[in-house]
């Protein structure tokens, strides 16, 4: 059975995960209806902390518990366990290595109705600015399951992009997940999109609606930390530019990791993401992604602009 | 009522602890001497009588855990640790030189190895780890107890009072939180720059079960740590009055001055031989 939406099928890793392995613990902070937590409190009661709305506490206390040899799984939206934790992540946690996982729950503008205050666009930033901790953000229901429990199994602190949007998977159920191997989705030889997240989709969209114009390579970029100069160089091999692709900020996201890890052979490249700016309200997520110009749309025009 | 000779050895334990503290900081460079004398003779009570641990065995499962909440007290808690024989005391006088293990703030990774439990540093964390590590050891049916030593200054910090609902919330009567109440804050008395009020009156209102306590009156101490691990089903905290500085005539006439300072050649020869116990 295909994973409905990402945040179940963060929920049902949790849990089978939580069934061969007793040192589980989730924690939530009010919101585990959203987050899925809450299906882990149905299965696991014993091992479910409820911590009320107290994010900060709620990340230290993680520390504590990883300390003693549980591996403590924290749970808001994704601007709120990075945002309203972010001192904690960074000093109760990153500092030592302690073997947190933070979930990063309605992440990017998957909460669209909410508006700024709960859209998260510069998660992944902060998060990758700290020494230490594995950032991924994974492109769809089943690789939200395969990295939950490749979570798990890593040792030291992991932040995990969950979105809360509806959509289908690209990528298959039963595939290993390697924390920070790039997966090359589609083959091509003039320009190479690096997506993350939601964006892998659009990706491979924008490649299909380009075929026979343009050989466009399509690489999904889960694993936003660590990632290795070596193997973004491969994966955009001969292509002679780049398009990354996020749903999140131009600024500090993927696109900025992927310039990094480029800077001593670098290759023409465009950035889709949201050009600094704070979310909004709407209706649904589509018109967000319309709003925002993430769609296959907005990367075929980049993909057609790089391959002059 | 408790041995007179227990007593008097952690007395003589305190006075070894702000020996340590003094070595550590050297003359020259600046070290935090007031908090750290301010909770020195808890410290020395709890390695030195009422936590169990073991230097040669330092990571069995059940040992007690400290938490330094106040982690800029270091030395004082490296002091207590090397003392125990966690690491040689010559040691010390590394603390904070480029590549020591002993790091201005305690750091899990430079030297978890030596007892350090937690990172702390940011104030106002460490109540919340010590809530996760009570917690994680309650699961696991580990008698183990969690003190968390804190700063009264430290109490602005609003994390401390999500922790203290959480403690209570979940009942860890495992954790046993010690407020080093020196009555001072970096850039002045508490009173004159953020008045906490009653911290005591404070933490009942939380649910939590007080002990007030002279933090400088050994058998007092240990009436108050004692008490506190008898407590059913709540968690406990020790409100510990002391003179930031104590123990030396100069940091207790300066405490704002020592709260993060260098000793001159002659201070630091005058507490050696304050601290020498030869007078013993």
């Amino acid at each position: 059975m295909p994973h409905a939406n990402q945040r179940v099928a963060y929920g049902q890793a949790l849990i089978d995960a939580g069934r061969v392995n007793d040192k589980i613990v989730v924690l939530d902070a009010d919101l585990g209806g959203s987050t899925m937590g809450k299906m882990f409190e149905t299965e696991f009661p014993g091992r479910h902390l409820e911590v009320g709305i107290a994010e900060a506490n709620m990340t230290s206390m993680a520390a504590g518990l990883a300390l003693v040899g549980k591996i403590p799984f924290t749970n808001s939206f994704a601007v709120f366990s990075t945002g309203r934790s972010y001192d904690q992540i960074r000093q109760s946690v990153a500092i030592g290595n302690v073997n947190v996982k933070i979930c990063g729950s309605s992440a990017g503008l998957s909460d669209f109705g909410d508006g700024a205050t709960h859209q998260s666009v510069e998660d992944i930033a902060t998060m990758r600015a700290l020494p230490n901790i594995t950032v991924i953000c994974p492109a769809d229901p089943n690789e939200a399951y395969r990295a939950t429990l490749a979570a798990v199994e890593h040792v030291g602190p992991v932040y995990l992009r969950i979105s809360r949007a509806d959509y289908e998977s690209v990528t298959p159920e039963d595939k290993p997940f390697v924390i920070g191997e790039p997966v090359v989705m589609k083959d091509g030889t003039d320009v190479a999109v690096l997506a993350t997240g939601y964006m892998v989709g659009p990706a491979l969209k924008a490649a299909a609606a380009l075929e026979g114009r343009v050989s466009v390579k399509v690489v999904n970029i889960h694993t936003i930390k660590p990632l290795d100069a070596e193997k973004v160089l491969a994966a955009v091999g001969s292509c002679k530019a780049v398009v990354t692709a996020e749903e999140h900020s131009i600024v500090g996201g993927l696109g900025s990791a992927v310039a990094e890890a480029m800077r001593g052979n670098p290759k023409p490249t465009e950035f889709i993401g949201v050009r600094d700016e704070f979310g909004r309200s709407a209706h649904n997520f589509n018109e967000l992604m319309e709003h925002y110009e993430l769609t296959p749309k907005a990367i075929e025009e980049a993909v057609l602009k790089m391959n002059k | 009522m408790f041995d007179k000779d227990v007593v008097k050895y952690l007395e003589g334990k305190a006075r070894d602890l702000r020996r340590n503290v003094v070595y550590s900081v050297g003359v020259n460079y600046p070290g935090h001497i007031g908090g750290s004398f301010s909770a020195a003779d808890v410290m020395a009570a709890l390695y030195f009588h009422k936590m169990k641990h073991d230097p040669q065995n330092r990571y069995m499962a059940d040992r007690d855990r400290v938490i330094l909440s106040k982690g800029h007290i270091a030395i004082l808690q490296y002091s207590a640790l090397a003392e125990a024989g966690y690491f040689p005391k010559e040691e010390l006088r590394d603390t904070k030189q480029l590549y020591s293990m002993l790091q201005g703030h305690p750091d899990l990774i430079k030297s978890g190895h030596i007892g350090i439990e937690a990172g702390t540093g940011s104030l106002g964390q460490g109540l919340s780890i010590g809530c996760g590590m009570a917690l994680g050891l309650r699961m696991d049916n580990n008698p183990a107890t969690t003190y968390v030593i804190m700063g009264d200054g430290e109490l602005a910090e609003g994390q401390n009072w999500e922790a203290a609902m959480a403690a209570a919330r979940f009942g860890l009567d495992n954790l046993v939180a010690i407020v080093d109440k020196n009555d001072k804050q970096a850039q002045g008395t508490i009173e004159g720059r953020f008045s906490l009020g009653s911290i005591a009156d404070k933490w009942r209102a939380f649910g939590w079960n007080v002990l007030e306590i002279d933090g400088h009156d050994m058998e007092d101490i240990l009436k108050g740590l004692y008490a506190a691990g008898e407590a059913k089903g709540v968690p406990s905290v020790i409100v510990s009055s002391t003179v930031k500085g104590k123990g030396l005539d100069f940091s207790e006439a300066h405490p704002v001055g020592f709260h993060n300072a260098p000793l001159t050649q002659e201070q630091y020869d005058a507490a050696m031989a304050v601290f020498s116990g030869e007078e013993n």
